[in-house]
C-alpha cells in the first residue's frame, strides 16, 4: 500500500470525487465524512511521500509496469507514464495537501446545501486530483492532461453560482484563457514529440539540442504556464476568478496558479536546464517585476474586498517569479546568492498559500456575515468580528512582508538574492511591498474600523478553526523559518538548481 | 510537397482560430475559435505520427517488416479530443447562462467585471 502512495494521492481524490454525488444520494452526512476521508487520505499520502523523498531522494513510480520501479524497457528508454517526485514536487504536494486540509472542512460548513454543495465538493476533489497530478508527474503529456483537469474543475467552480450574472462571465473569460494556455502547452509537447519521439520529461531533457524547434517549444511552454499562473500581462482572469468562486474554494485556485508556476520551474530547470542561457532568466525576472507592480497598482484601485485580495495574490506571483528568475539567471555560474534567491522564491510559494488563503477565508467570513464585499458599504466589522479582524490584520501584514511574519521570512531572502544580482530589482520589490502595505491598511480600515455595526450572523466554527490554523502557520513560519527552510525549502531549491542530473539518472538509470 | 499539406492546414487552422479570438466578440464565435485551434493542434499531432506508406499499427495483423504509422500520437489525439469536448461543452454552457442573464452574446456588452 505505502509503495503506491504517489499514485494513490492522485487516484483517491479523482475517483473519490466522482463517488461523492452517489454517496450524497444516501445521506449528506456520509458525503461529508467521505470528503473529509479523501482529504485526510491525501494528506497522509503526501506526507508519507514527502518524508520519503526528503530522507531518501527522488521517488520514481512507473505506471503499468510489472513493478513500479521498472523505469526503462530494454533498449534504455522509458515508454511508460511515470510519476517522478523530487524534493520540489514533494514540497508542492505538501503545500497542496495543507491547503486542501484547511479548505475542505471549512467548505463543508460554508457552502449552503441548496446551492449545490455536493457538486462543489466533487469539483473541489477533482481540482485537488489535478493539482496533485501536475505536482507528481514526470511525463509531458500527462502534465497536459492534469493541466486540463484543473482547468475544467477550476472554471466549473468559478462559474458555479450560475444564478449570479457575474460568475458565468468570470468563468467564461477564465476558461477561454485556460483553453488557449492548454493548447499552447499541447502544441509545445507536439513539437518536442515530433523532434525526439518521446514524451518522458527526463528522456526529452537528455535529447534536447537547443534547435529552433526547441526554442519555439520553450516559448510556447513559457506562454502557456505564465498564462495559467496569472503573470502580467495575462493576469486579468485571476481577480474575476478569485472574486467569483466560492471564497473557500479560492484557496484551491491559489494552489492551482502555484502548481502552474511549479510546472514552469520544472520546464525551465529540468527540461531545458542543459541548454538554457541567461536571456530566459532575465525574461522571467522582468515578468516578475511587471506582475508585482501592475497587480499592486490595480489592487490600489479596487473597491471590492475580494478583488483587492485577488490582486494582492497576483502580485505575490511576481515575487516568486523574481526569486526563481534570479536563480535561473545565475544558474551557470552558481554563486551562492542565486540559491538564496531561489530559496526565497520557493519558500514564498508556501507563505503565499498560507497568507492569501487566510485573506480569502476572511473575505468569505465578511461576505457570509454582511452579504457584500463592497468596501464602500462595509465598515465597523471589527467590533462584531474581532477574531476575523485580527486574522485579516495578521495576513495583510504577512503579505506585505512585515517582520516577524512569514511573508518577511521569504521576502528577505528574495531581497537579499536579487540585490546581489542587481540593486534595482530589490528596490522595486521593496517599494511594491510598501505599496501593498498601504493597500491592505486601507482595506482593513474600510472593512473593520469605523462605527459599530450590528452583526447577527455568526461565523461557523470550522471556518474560524481553519483561519486559526493558517494564522498559527503564518506565525510559526515567521518566527522560526530556519527549521522549515533547512528541512524542506533548501532541498526543493537545490533539486531544481543543482539536481537536474539526479532527476535524469533517477529516471533513466546510470 | 503534398506530404507537407497537413502541416500547412494546421497552420491555417491555428491562425484562423487565433484571429477569431482576437477579432470576434460573439461568445459562440470565441468558442468556435478555440475549437479551430484545437483542430489544428490535433491534426498536427496525427500528421506527426504518419510514416510514408505505413500501415495501421496493429501487430497481430501486420505483415512482418512492414512500416507502421506511430501509435502514440493517435492515442494523444484521442485524449486531446476528449478533453476538447469537455472544455467546449463547459464554455457553451457558460455562454447559455450568460445569455439568460444578459439577453446578449456580445462580449462588448457583457462587462460587469472590469478593473
Amino acid at each position: 500500500m505505502s509503495a503506491h502512495a504517489p499514485i494513490l494521492a492522485i487516484a483517491v481524490p479523482l475517483l473519490g470525487g466522482f463517488a461523492t454525488p452517489l454517496l450524497a444520494k444516501l445521506h449528506k452526512r456520509i458525503r461529508d465524512l467521505w470528503v473529509l476521508l479523501i482529504v485526510l487520505f491525501v494528506g497522509v499520502a503526501v506526507g508519507y511521500v514527502a518524508v520519503h523523498v526528503f530522507t531518501q531522494g527522488i521517488w520514481v513510480y512507473v505506471l503499468g509496469a510489472r513493478h513500479p520501479q521498472e523505469t526503462v524497457v530494454s533498449g534504455g528508454f522509458p515508454i511508460r507514464i511515470m510519476l517522478v517526485v523530487d524534493a520540489m514536487g514533494a514540497f508542492m504536494g505538501v503545500i497542496t495537501a495543507l491547503m486542501a486540509l484547511v479548505a475542505f472542512p471549512a467548505a463543508l460548513k460554508y457552502l449552503p446545501e441548496e446551492e449545490g454543495k455536493t457538486l462543489a465538493l466533487t469539483l473541489g476533489s477533482l481540482l485537488l486530483a489535478g493539482i496533485m497530478g501536475m505536482a507528481y508527474t514526470g511525463d509531458l503529456f500527462n502534465f497536459f492532461v492534469f493541466l486540463e483537469v484543473t482547468s475544467i474543475a477550476a472554471c466549473a467552480l468559478i462559474g458555479f453560482r450560475t444564478w449570479t450574472s457575474r460568475a458565468p462571465e468570470a468563468a467564461f473569460k477564465t476558461m477561454l484563457l485556460f483553453s488557449v494556455s492548454g493548447l499552447l502547452f499541447l502544441l509545445a509537447v507536439a513539437f518536442l514529440y515530433g523532434e525526439y519521439g518521446a514524451l518522458n520529461l527526463a528522456y526529452v531533457s537528455v535529447l534536447l539540442r537547443g534547435s529552433a524547434v526547441d526554442r519555439l517549444a520553450l516559448a510556447l511552454f513559457l506562454g502557456a504556464l505564465l498564462m495559467k499562473a496569472a503573470a502580467a500581462p495575462v493576469h486579468f482572469w485571476a481577480p474575476d476568478a478569485y472574486g467569483e468562486a466560492p471564497a473557500v474554494k479560492a484557496l484551491l485556485l491559489v494552489v492551482n496558479t502555484q502548481v502552474s508556476l511549479y510546472g514552469l520551474w520544472r520546464v525551465l530547470f529540468t527540461l531545458y536546464g542543459g541548454i538554457l542561457d541567461t536571456t530566459v532568466g532575465w525574461l522571467v525576472v522582468a515578468m516578475g517585476l511587471l506582475t508585482m507592480v501592475v497587480a499592486a497598482f490595480m489592487a490600489l484601485a479596487q473597491t471590492d474586498l475580494g478583488r483587492l485580495v485577488a490582486y494582492g495574490a497576483v502580485s505575490q506571483i511576481g515575487y516568486m517569479l523574481l526569486g526563481v528568475g534570479v536563480g535561473l539567471v545565475t544558474m551557470s555560474g552558481r554563486p551562492d546568492y542565486g540559491l538564496v534567491a531561489m530559496k526565497g522564491g520557493i519558500f514564498h510559494m508556501l507563505n503565499d498559500a498560507l497568507t492569501v488563503g487566510l485573506l480569502f477565508l476572511c473575505v468569505a467570513a465578511v461576505e457570509l456575515v454582511k452579504g457584500t464585499r463592497d468596501l464602500r458599504e462595509l465598515g465597523g466589522l471589527g467590533h462584531g468580528l474581532p477574531e476575523v479582524a485580527l486574522f485579516f490584520l495578521v495576513a495583510s501584514l504577512a503579505l506585505a512582508g512585515i517582520p516577524p511574519l512569514n511573508g518577511f521570512a521569504s521576502k528577505i531572502l528574495i531581497y537579499e538574492g536579487s540585490f546581489r544580482a542587481s540593486p534595482i530589482l530589490a528596490a522595486v520589490a521593496v517599494l511594491t511591498s510598501i505599496l501593498l502595505l498601504a493597500v491592505f491598511a486601507r482595506a482593513f480600515q474600510g472593512a473593520f474600523l469605523g462605527p459599530r455595526v450590528n452583526v447577527e450572523v455568526r461565523v461557523p466554527w470550522p471556518i474560524l478553526v481553519s483561519m486559526g490554523v493558517l494564522a498559527v502557520g503564518i506565525l510559526i513560519l515567521g518566527l522560526v523559518p530556519g527549521f522549515f527552510v533547512e528541512a524542506m525549502v533548501t532541498p526543493a531549491a537545490k533539486a531544481l538548481w543543482l539536481g537536474r542530473s539526479l532527476y535524469l539518472s533517477a529516471v533513466l538509470g546510470g | 510537397m503534398i506530404g507537407n499539406l497537413p502541416f500547412v492546414v494546421c497552420v491555417i487552422l491555428v491562425a484562423l482560430g487565433l484571429w477569431t479570438l482576437v477579432a470576434k466578440r460573439n461568445l459562440i464565435k470565441l468558442v468556435i475559435g478555440i475549437g479551430l485551434i484545437e483542430s489544428g493542434v490535433n491534426l498536427f499531432l496525427v500528421s506527426l505520427g504518419y510514416v510514408h506508406g505505413g500501415i495501421p499499427p496493429i501487430y497481430t495483423y501486420a505483415p512482418s517488416g512492414a512500416p507502421m504509422v506511430l501509435p502514440t500520437p493517435q492515442a494523444l489525439t484521442l485524449t486531446s479530443i476528449v478533453i476538447g469536448v469537455a472544455t467546449t461543452a463547459l464554455m457553451l454552457a457558460f455562454a447559455v447562462v450568460i445569455y439568460r442573464h444578459k439577453g446578449t452574446l456580445d462580449a462588448r456588452k457583457i462587462r460587469d467585471l472590469r478593473g
